[in-house]
């Protein structure tokens, strides 16, 4: 199969990703009809703006309980900024709003003491499924996950202390950053994950630095 | 931390990209996909596109450019210029913009930060302020594409749209803007210390040094046009100045395509 099924979460901009993934050659189909999302071989979850919004909008379409079983069944998922945050229990930005809950942890503002939103390229470490030591991601957002939920391992971010820049359980991949904005190193990250590869090397990878 | 972006400005009539001075005069300056490109294949670190298109099918041009553009760039890309309603605000971010900035709009209408930043999150919100002198550290809005000044205080406004939901200020010195003098430094440096979110210098980059400058007096981007439009200059030798002065800047890599 060489195609990718990107959830429509409304709010998001998806002509980002979708360039991104037509410029690895990826066939890609944006939907938010729950049968095409649980057949994906290959899901990406993006997201911007607010979680209340992102998951007001999941309610209304009917993909809440699609979405956790097509995220816990094992084949490969990407999720992108606002959707590492869907992952969670849930955030500071919108309390009382329940995400998917896949992951367990929430998500908090970053300190007053730094510029936010954190905007622009940032250093990461371990970089997911490449094998350099570190690489520059492109981050826009203003709450972050500041330890993995049990079980998940992590990439890490600086910003006013350490953050998760990504997080991994199984075949889920969740992104702080936009690797479809991240230029070259971006580009080479999806491809990876687009191939399929990856998941035994971010392991290794996460050893190496612990 | 991130670390400091070095911007090119693409300004965009009617499907191509034009420069003057002070925003008059205006002359062809290629075509902006191809400049992108090459752009982000120099090192850009992001691309900012204003529209200044004065009539609807020019508006319509504009969204088929930032499509375009879109396909071939794997770097941010900001789009400004005649956003009025959310509705615009949504075809320009259908059409490939990662953000959206305001000016005019906002200005008649502050609300519409909100409704932004509530509907798009913070940000993808860029207050664009052009920002002109009027004494010793004061600074009047000008809108409308440096035609009209209106009597608001440039840092207040500042503050206010920031608390409104603008995530992002893009900080243009109509005083400076084409003049090739370097950056309005005292307006970088008030604008940047007092607020809380990052900061776009802008008008008046002609060398390295004035990108340098802008960083020194607090920006956390600095963004130009004619520098590199008129290949006086590379991104990628405007970046080893900046690194060169002590600055951590994302390598140059490889190109994405």
């Amino acid at each position: 199969m060489d195609s990718v099924v990107i959830v429509r979460t409304g709010t998001a901009n998806l002509a980002s990703v979708v360039g991104a993934m037509g410029r690895l050659g990826a066939r890609t189909i944006v939907t938010s009809e729950a049968r095409l999302i649980l057949d994906a071989d290959r899901l990406v979850l993006p997201g911007v703006g607010t979680l209340g919004a992102a998951m007001e909008e999941l309610r209304q379409r009917n993909l809440v309980k699609a979405l956790q079983q097509r995220l816990t069944d094992g084949r490969p998922a990407l999720a992108i900024c606002l959707g590492l945050q869907m992952l969670l229990t849930g955030s500071e930005e919108s309390p009382g709003v329940s995400a998917l809950g896949i992951a367990n942890g929430a998500a908090t503002r970053f300190s007053n003491d730094v510029r936010v939103p954190h905007l622009g390229w940032s250093r990461i470490s371990p970089p997911p499924l490449t094998d350099e030591p570190e690489a520059f991601a492109y981050f826009a957002h203003s709450y972050r996950v500041t330890e993995p939920p049990p079980g998940w391992s992590a990439s890490w971010c600086e910003h006013g202390g350490r953050f998760v820049a990504a997080m991994w359980n199984g075949a889920t991949l969740a992104c702080q950053f936009h690797p479809e904005l991240s230029g070259a190193w971006g580009a080479r990250m999806l491809s990876r994950w687009f191939a399929g590869e990856g998941m035994l090397d971010l392991d290794a990878a996460v050893k190496g630095v612990a | 931390m991130p670390v400091p972006r070095v911007i090119p400005c693409l300004d965009v009539r009617d499907g191509r990209v034009v420069k003057g001075v002070r925003f008059e005069n205006l002359r062809d300056a290629g075509d902006p996909v191809e400049q992108a490109a090459l752009y982000e294949q120099q090192g850009a670190d992001e691309i900012v596109m204003l529209d200044v298109s004065a009539t609807p099918q020019g508006r319509g041009a504009s969204l088929r450019t930032v499509a375009a553009i879109r396909k071939v760039l794997s770097i941010p890309l900001t789009v400004g210029g005649g956003v009025k309603t959310i509705a615009d605000a949504a075809a320009m971010l259908e059409a490939g913009a990662d953000k959206i900035g305001v000016n005019t709009a906002a200005v008649k209408n502050p609300a519409l930060l909100e409704a932004l930043a509530m509907q798009f999150g913070s940000q993808c919100v860029v207050l664009a302020l052009d920002a002109l002198a009027y004494g010793k550290g004061r600074w009047r809005v000008v809108v409308r594409s440096g035609q009209e000044t209106v009597p608001l205080d440039a840092l207040g406004w500042a503050i206010e749209a920031t608390q409104r939901g603008a995530g992002e200020i893009l900080l243009t010195s109509v005083d400076r803007d084409g003049t090739h003098s370097g950056y309005d430094l005292e307006l970088i440096q008030a604008v940047s210390s007092t607020l809380g979110v990052p900061v776009i210098a802008s008008g008046g980059a002609a060398s390295p040094l004035h990108l340098v400058e802008a960083l020194r007096a607090g920006a956390d981007a600095v963004l130009a046009a004619s520098i590199f439009h008129d290949g006086t200059f590379s991104v990628g030798q405007v970046k080893q100045e900046i690194a060169a002065a002590g600055f951590a800047v994302r390598p140059i890599e490889e190109s994405a395509a």
